[in-house]
Order: C-alpha cells, then structure tokens, then sequence
C-alpha cells in the first residue's frame, strides 16, 4: 500500500496551485467585506492543506463533500469558479449555489457532489450519514465526507451520526477540521480530552488524527479512509489539526481571546509554506515557476472579482420561487 | 437620567441578577472571554468567574437542559442561544420540559430559567440565521415570552422575570442593540403582561412588538404627515398577553393593523387579530390588518432581504390603502 500512496510530483504540483489560488481568493474575499461588498465571511486560512489533500482523495464528481462554511478550498477545487464563489459572497445573479438565497458559500452544486445547506452547526452531518447510507442500499461506491469543525463535534447531531454511522458500516468520512476554537471557545473548554480522534474508538470505527497543515499526511490518511468506506468496511474518522489565521468570522474580533503571538506561533506551520518549502527542495518548484503561479492566481482572481461585480443583482421577483417543489 | 444602549441595559440587568442572587448564573456560547457574541456580558468573566459565567461546547441541547435540571432544584439559572434559531436544536428541552414540568407535576416543581436568545433578520444572514419564532413559543402553554423594544423596558421587564418562576424566553432583536433610550437610576420594574401605548393616537392603532415597534414609530411619523393620527402599541410580552390595552386603543381608533417580522401564515398577529375581533367586532371600522413577512425562508441578497421585512412604507401604504385613508 505505501509505495502506491506515494504523491507523484505531479499531484503535488496541482495541489500547490490550488492552494495559492485559494489564499489569493480568500484575502480577496476578506477585502471585499472590508469595502462593504460582502456580508460576510469565514476565512479558510490555514485549514487549506486540509480541504485540498482530502479532496484530492476521492472521486469528483461522484462521491459527495457536505461541506461547512470554512471550506472554500472544497468548493474551489471541486469545480467552483473563482467568480462563481465571489458572486456568493456579494450576492448577483448567476450565483450557482443557491442563486443568491442562502449565506455565501451555501446551497448545493449536485454536479460537482456539493452540499452546504445550514450553517446551523452539525446539522449536516446526519445529512451525509443518509447520504452514506443511500449510497449502500443502492450498492453504489460512491464515499461521502462530512466536513466540520472541533466546535461542530459537541453537538449532539455529531454524536448521533457518528454512532448511527458506525452500526451500519456506512461509507462516509468524518473529516474535523480541528482548529482548537468555536469561534472563541477554546478546546480545553469543549471536551475534557486532547482530541476528536479518541472518540472514534467508542463508536467502533478507526481514528486518527493528523498534522493538517501537511497536505501529505491529510491525502494519504484520507485514501486509505476512502478505500474502506469504498470496500464496506465503515466509517472512519479524521481529525485534522489546522489553524485559523483570521477570526472566526469578518465578524469577529479575535484579540479578544487570543494573542498576536499565538496567531504568528501558528503561522509557522502555513500550510502554504509548508508545501512551498516541501516543493522547492524536492526540486518539483523553481522560484521563476512560483512566481508564475501567484501572478496567474492574482490574474484569475481579480478578473473574478471584476465580472462578479460587474454582474447585476437578482431579479426579485424570483425569490418566492422554489419555497416548494414544482 | 442616563442615556443607554438596550445592550448596556442588558448588561445592567445581568450584573444586577449575578449580584444580587447567588443562585443565578450564566451559560453560553462564546459568554465568557469573549464577552458574547452580542457583548452583553463584557467584563463579566473577570468580575464574577468561570463558575458563574460559563462556555459551552456547542451543544444547546445540554446547556438548556441543563438549566432546566438547575432550576428545578433551587437555582436560577439565566442561559444564553446565541441566536433563536439554534433553540431548535434543544426544542424538546424547552417545549417537552421547560414548558410543562410544572404541570406535570402537579405543581411539585418549579422552572425558574431565563432563555435570552436573539431573534430577528436584516442582517444578511439569510435562511437558518435570521428567523423569529417568539410567535411559537407563545403558542406554548407553560412559556412565558418576553420581546423588549426598548432599553427601558429590557431592563425593567428583566427585572421582572427574575422573580416569575416560570421558564421565560427572553428574546431580544439583534437589530435593537446600539437603540438607544432613557433608563432612570432609580431602581423601577415593568411588568410582565403590560403592553406600552409607545405613541397615542386617534385615527389607527398599529400593534407591535420587538423590532417592529420602531417600523410602527416610524410609520406613525409618516402618517402624521398627512395628519393621520396613529396609536402605536408595544406589546412587550406576547406571554402573557395584554389583550385590554390593545382593545382600548380599538375602541377609540376602530382601526388596527398588526405589524410583525416574522411569517404571516401562523404569526403572532393571527392570534390578536382574532381576539380583537372576537372581543371588539363592533368597534371596528374595517377588517383587522395583518403587516407580516412574505411566507418564504430570508434571502441572503440584501436587494431581496429588505422587501422581505415590513418597513415603515409598507405599513403606511397598507394602512391608507385599506382603510381608504
Ligand atoms: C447550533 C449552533 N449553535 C451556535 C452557532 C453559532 N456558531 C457559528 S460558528 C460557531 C463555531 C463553530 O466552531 P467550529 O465547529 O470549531 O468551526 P470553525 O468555525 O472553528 O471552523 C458557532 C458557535 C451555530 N451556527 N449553530
Ligand atoms: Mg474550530
């Protein structure tokens, strides 16, 4: 197994662009609701290596991601536009997630095997959990990952899905982006344990918890997680540790509750720099070829931002349509 | 006297609970260190502790629970959603527990917990964040619902419900908290099922409650413009209700039209707009007008989002068009 989990360069490659493609989005993003331009944002800083190495794992388009607000890298590297994201976030038409409707970031690309209907926290994650099992009473190998956060992991939905998740051996990943805070409710006061992973165990399905910022660790983990919910062995349960560079929302004020120094202590394992590092000693990146790719990132985004806000809002008479089914 | 937001008045209305009762304490998300996502309790883990003022997981289900089990055996429990919208995921505590515990004891136990929660939209939240469901709260026997539009009365109707020992849903709009307004020194209650004439008038009443009292304000002003003289009522509590002072105002306007955020099918003013006409029909000039949201989940679209909630103009135009004024 170890020799074929080996990351071709090539892989890795693809991985960094979307990951600089993703920085540069989500500092864009951060801007357009300083101007006043979007409502509001959660920014996916930090929990990048995360969302991209998990999905690199699994099959696009067929298996199912229920994602949770932080996780713009999922959307972006599922299919999503750069302008397609941005028209969600400042609300106009042709916003193909939920045309407008709902928080940005949510609503469903069924195409692209995407779900975000509630920001109510943990909801979705006994949604994925019929998902997973849909997908075994039709004998399809389809994998669904249901992503939150360690805050997510309290709510009785998680505990619920997990246990129900595991009796049935259903196909679906547990992925927790463990970024040590619900909004500012650090770990140590949402569990008496160290990790989420732990948890696992009582439940009767395989934990393990990882270095999130290292997008070798989260893509193997996950391909193996992925190859036993494929074959009918049940659910696992991974625990990523990120960090959260801004706060927990444009909302948010984070100095409250944390310091500058603990902020620049977790910046030391960026996962963008990380894989940056990783990339140019293995010699798979020269300087000349990164400089490259963060020009065509900030290309591809500022026109992104150009036609998301060059196009109109939506019609209103549109938005009694779709209360029910037609 | 002093001027003060309707979150200081909260604020105020905290410390005096934590000060003045030792069997009350907070639970909540994000209330300690960071002061609650609305900063009512700012300041407050410094001064009283993390006994007293405790984070949870998120998980409401066991902190209103919790409350629930706290207050039944002798504590007095004030306890924190962070929005109205996450009451669903502990409904059955409130609705199944809270609510009828005293009844289905025969009486034998008591549910003296305040559940202040935030309700209302106009933030671009959109659909699961922006929702107002005192109207089914007070459709439950057993609640009490509280709906402060001021920070007088926040701070007085509070005082109040620390001293009911029935579960209270202590709902404030998010909208509402940098309003600012009159709050005397002197020490001064409001009581619960005490509706406020928030502006007297001859011609019309419009009725309102939480964030809508200030769109009934505002609409009044309108009016008056073209010299029709509006009554604004603040019902301030939907439980209990004070269904005189409403029918009062009826008697001397024989018109009355409701203003409410939330749904139209199944809101609050559904249930007044039947008591009037139960109570007054030959008072009235016209039918009852009910001024509530369009029955569709909130839109995160701000263009979209606004027409959604009734505004001054739409209740002016409501008003004149029925009424022919
Ligand atoms: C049921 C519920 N309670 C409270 C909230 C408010 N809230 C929004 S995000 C959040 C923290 C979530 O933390 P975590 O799951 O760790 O995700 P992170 O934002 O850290 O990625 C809270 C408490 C909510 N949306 N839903
Ligand atoms: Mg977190």
């Amino acid at each position: 197994m170890e020799t074929n989990l080996k990351i071709q360069d090539e892989l890795l490659l693809k991985m960094y662009e979307e990951m600089v493609l993703c920085r540069t989005l989500d500092e864009r993003i951060w801007m357009l609701n300083r101007q006043g331009k979007a409502a509001i944002m959660a920014s996916s800083q930090g929990h990048e290596a995360g969302q991209i190495g998990s999905v690199a794992a699994l099959r696009k388009g067929y298996d199912q991601c229920y994602i949770y607000y932080r996780d713009l890298a999922v959307l972006l590297t599922l299919g999503l536009t750069p302008a397609e994201i941005i028209k969600g976030f400042v609300a106009k038409e042709g916003e193909p997630l939920s045309g407008a409707r709902q928080f940005p970031t949510h609503g469903a690309h069924p195409e692209y095997g995407v779900i975000n209907l509630s920001n109510v926290i943990a909801t979705h994650i006994p949604q994925a959990v019929g998902a997973a099992l849909t997908a075994k009473m039709k004998k399809e190998d389809r994998v669904i990952v249901a992503y939150f956060g360690d805050g997510a992991s309290s709510a009785g939905d998680c505990h619920e899905a997990m246990n129900f998740a595991a009796i049935h051996k259903l196909p679906v990943i547990f992925f927790c982006e463990n970024n040590g805070y619900a909004i500012s409710v650090p770990l140590s006061k949402q569990m008496a344990v160290d990790n989420v992973a732990g948890r696992a165990e009582g439940y009767g399905m395989p934990g393990i918890e990882i270095d999130g910022c290292d997008i070798v660790a989260v893509y193997e983990t996950t391909v193996e997680a992925v190859a036993r919910a494929r074959t009918g062995l049940g659910p696992t349960l991974i625990e990523a540790n990120v960090e959260r560079y801004l706060p927990h929302t444009s909302d948010d004020d984070d100095s409250i509750y944390r310091s500058s120094q603990e902020i620049e202590e977790a910046k030391k394992r960026d996962p963008l720099r990380l894989l940056r590092e990783q990339l140019l000693e293995r010699k798979i990146l020269n300087l000349k070829e990164d400089k490259y790719i963060h020009e065509s990132a900030k290309e591809i985004v500022n026109k992104a931002t150009e036609e998301a806000e060059n196009a109109p809002y939506p019609e209103t008479t549109d938005f009694f349509k779709h209360v029910y089914a037609e | 006297m002093a001027e003060m937001l309707l979150r200081d008045a909260m604020s105020k209305a905290l410390r005096e609970a934590l000060d003045e009762d030792d069997r009350s304490f907070l639970m909540g998300e994000d209330i300690g260190a960071y002061g609650g996502a609305y900063a009512v309790t700012k300041g407050f883990l410094e001064k009283y502790g993390e006994e007293r003022v405790r984070d949870t997981p998120i998980s409401e289900s066991v902190f209103v629970g919790a409350g629930v089990g706290s207050a039944i055996i002798g504590m007095r429990p004030i306890v924190e959603v962070m929005t109205i919208n996450f009451t669903l995921v502990a409904m059955d505590q409130i609705i199944n527990h809270a609510a009828k515990l005293s009844y289905m004891s025969n009486g034998q136990m008591q549910v003296p917990l305040i559940i202040r929660t935030v309700t209302g939209g106009g933030g671009q939240l959109a659909a699961t964040h922006s929702q107002s469901f005192e109207n089914w709260f007070a459709s439950v026997p057993g609640l009490r619902v509280v709906v402060p539009a001021t920070p007088y009365d926040a701070l007085g109707m509070f005082r109040s419900c620390r001293k009911n020992n029935n579960p209270i849903i202590f709902a404030e709009h998010a909208l509402l908290y940098r309003v600012r307004g009159e709050v005397p020194e002197e020490y001064y209650e409001i009581p619960l099922g005490k509706a406020r004439i928030a502006k007297p008038g001859t011609d019309v009443t419009l009725v309102a409650y939480s964030g809508m009292v200030r769109v009934a304000e505002e609409a009044a002003a309108k009016l008056g413009e073209d010299n029709i003289s509006s009554e604004v009522i603040d019902l301030r509590c939907l439980s209990p209700l004070d269904l005189d002072t409403v029918i009062e105002s009826v008697k001397k306007t024989n018109r009355v039209a409701i203003v409410e955020e939330t749904w139209k099918t199944g809101g609050f003013s559904g249930t007044i707009a039947s008591d009037i006409q139960e109570a007054a029909f030959d008072e009235l000039d016209g039918p009852v007008i009910r001024i509530n949201g369009p029955d569709v989940p909130a839109p995160y679209a701000r263009n979209i989002e606004q027409l959604m909630i009734p505004s001054s103009d739409w209740v002016v135009k409501s008003v004149k068009y029925n009424f022919g004024l």
